[in-house]
């Protein structure tokens, strides 16, 4: 099992968590963090006071697979947050001890499958097979 | 004095037009809470609102008359305390055709938005209750008095021939000044210049400003104390300035940073309606226009130099106010001309290079007046019961520090002020259990609460 932390540019959010679920990984966790990479500054003017923003919105999200899906996820995530400018975010893949899900006690891989993962997986296929981009 | 006959329009339109410079004060709060910091919005938008009620009543009481009531060329009498002989009848000296009350109510807007204006230079740092007695004080000793030299019957300003539609000199030169000289007691934020301070909400600031233009069409449409041509003149007047500086900011902003900001058309269309006010009956909507692209120009620039210096005139009255409205009282000098108000005055383009002595020399008195005064007024209220915030009231953040209150309680803008969040373990204590001196709040003082 491994963690999967990935930080994307805020406006690919839709077609990373579209790519992820496609791909059958359906269980993720987000939140909106700032931070510096090798982006430049950006500028921004308030009447007579420019002022320079050092730290850059992004989105995190974190995911936990089972090995088999690992390099799945990279790839969902790599096609669909890529937009070939500085500041397209990172992946972080670290190795996970234990995993127990608290509802029903199962433990490690049994614990990691979403009940409805098929559907949503599903789902996702026939709105990209439609042209949408969820 | 000859009573004149009353006119139910002209009555309808002077109330509607105090209703209209009443919303201003409002959207004077959303203008200036928008430009501040979170922990610092509700404190900021009292400012203003604390005004509606403050001076609503010191202007029943006292500032009515010394202001208006018969008196000598300096100030006004006191028969007129408490609205005392103020009746319902047309007033030959003030409003020949509506109430005399609705004068008053008309004017004591103008009374109540004024010192709220200052506001904005001295926002993020100032102790709420020395700004109240401020507030007071400055309506009493500043502004009566000089609406009294403008516009009172015999004031001296008005004798000179001073031309002043609408409250150029005596609202935002008196403002603008007193703005000046109060950021300057009261010194710079503490993080001014040191770490980066932006507005906190833009769109707030659109609100705000959305609100005082509509509201400015009272101010000074209806400073023609009757629904008349002249009122006519002063709205289109009031709209054409307040849009040719917007488009002026606009075109500015675009030259000097390649875009064009909101908080510069919202500031923009401000100055423009500021500029117009002294001039707005007295001439004609091309010369409107000319005055609110000049208000704009100016302004612009003064705040460009401004934001260099260490003088922190928070939200920029002085540029926005004092020297908009400076330009404003000049040009209506250049302007002016009686083709299109008959009652008003020519200006030097019409031929009388004397009435830019006249607004000159209004100009400079209700300089010394408002400078000398905010000056004293906040010596006194430093000495008594201080003006301004301590350290730790700043940094926390004046909402909680002086209302004990948040603007965006538990939100990331309330933590991102520092100022705690909803995962900050607050606990919620039924009223009673709170004691007048409470020592610690005990975990049982808690227990039963939803």
């Amino acid at each position: 099992m491994k963690l999967i932390t990935t930080i994307v540019r805020s406006e690919r959010l839709a077609e990373v968590k579209a790519a992820l679920f496609r791909a059958g990984i359906t269980g993720i966790t987000l939140s909106r963090v700032s931070g510096h990479g090798g982006e430049h500054e950006r500028l921004e003017q308030y009447r007579g006071t420019a002022l320079v923003m050092e730290f850059h919105e992004k989105v995190k999200i974190e995911m936990v697979c089972s090995e088999p899906f690992v390099e799945t996820c990279v790839q969902a995530i790599v096609s669909a947050a890529r937009t070939g400018e500085v500041g397209d975010g990172k992946i972080f893949v670290q190795p996970i001890e234990r995993v127990i899900r608290i509802r029903t006690g199962e433990v490690d891989n049994a614990a990691l499958t979403a009940v409805n993962a098929d559907e949503v997986q599903r789902a996702a296929i026939s709105v990209a097979g439609m042209g949408g981009v969820a | 004095m000859t009573q004149g006959t009353l006119s139910s329009g002209d009555t309808a339109w002077v109330l509607t037009s105090s209703a209209l410079v009443l919303l201003m004060t409002v959207g004077l709060a959303f203008f200036y809470g928008g430009l501040v910091r979170p922990k610092n919005a509700l404190n900021t938008m009292m400012m203003s609102v604390v005004a509606l009620g403050v001076i609503g009543v010191q202007w029943m009481l006292v500032g009515y008359s010394i202001a208006f009531s018969p008196g000598n060329g300096w100030l006004g009498g006191l028969s007129w305390l408490g609205l005392n002989n103020v009746g319902l009848e047309p007033n030959a000296t003030y409003s020949a055709t509506i109430p005399l009350q609705a004068h008053a109510m008309f004017q004591g807007m103008f009374a109540i938005i004024t010192p709220a204006l200052i506001s904005g230079a001295i926002v993020e740092r100032m102790r709420f209750r020395g700004y109240i007695m401020f507030l007071v004080l400055w309506a009493t000793l500043i502004y009566d008095p000089l609406a009294h030299w403008v516009w009172g019957s015999g004031g001296w300003l008005l004798k000179r021939g001073a031309l002043d539609f609408a409250g150029g000199t005596v609202v935002h030169i008196s403002a603008g000044v007193s703005a000046l000289v109060a950021a300057w007691f009261l010194g710079p934020r503490r993080d001014y210049r040191r770490v980066p301070i932006a507005p906190h909400n833009v769109p707030l600031v659109l609100l705000g400003a959305g609100l005082l233009w509509f509201g400015w069409f009272g101010f000074n449409a209806g400073s023609a104390l009757a629904a008349n041509g002249l009122a006519a003149l002063a709205f289109v007047n009031t709209n054409t300035a307040a849009a040719a500086a917007l488009v002026t900011w606009a075109g500015l902003d675009l030259a000097r940073t390649g875009k064009i900001t909101a908080v510069g058309a919202a500031t923009g269309l401000v100055v423009g309606l500021v500029g117009i006010t002294p001039a707005a009956g007295y001439v004609t909507p091309l010369s409107g226009l000319v005055i609110g692209v000049l208000a704009a120009g100016v302004s612009y620039t003064a705040i460009q130099i401004r934001s260099r210096t260490k003088l922190d005139d928070a939200l920029d009255v002085f540029s926005c106010h004092g020297l908009a409205g400076i330009a404003g009282a000049l040009l209506t000098g250049v302007f002016a001309t009686k083709l299109v108000n008959p009652a008003g005055g020519d200006g030097l383009l019409a031929g009388n290079a004397g009435q830019m002595g006249v607004q000159l020399l209004a100009i400079l008195a209700t300089i010394a007046l408002a400078a000398l005064g905010t000056l004293g007024i906040l010596a006194l209220v430093q000495a008594t019961i201080g003006a301004r915030a301590d350290v730790p009231e700043e940094s926390a953040g004046l909402d909680l520090s002086q209302h004990g209150e948040e603007a965006y309680f538990g939100s990331d803008l309330g933590s991102a002020a520092g100022t705690g969040s909803s995962l900050g373990g607050s606990v919620v204590v039924e009223t009673f259990t709170i004691e007048p001196a409470p020592g610690r709040l005990r975990a049982s003082d808690a227990r039963g609460a939803h």
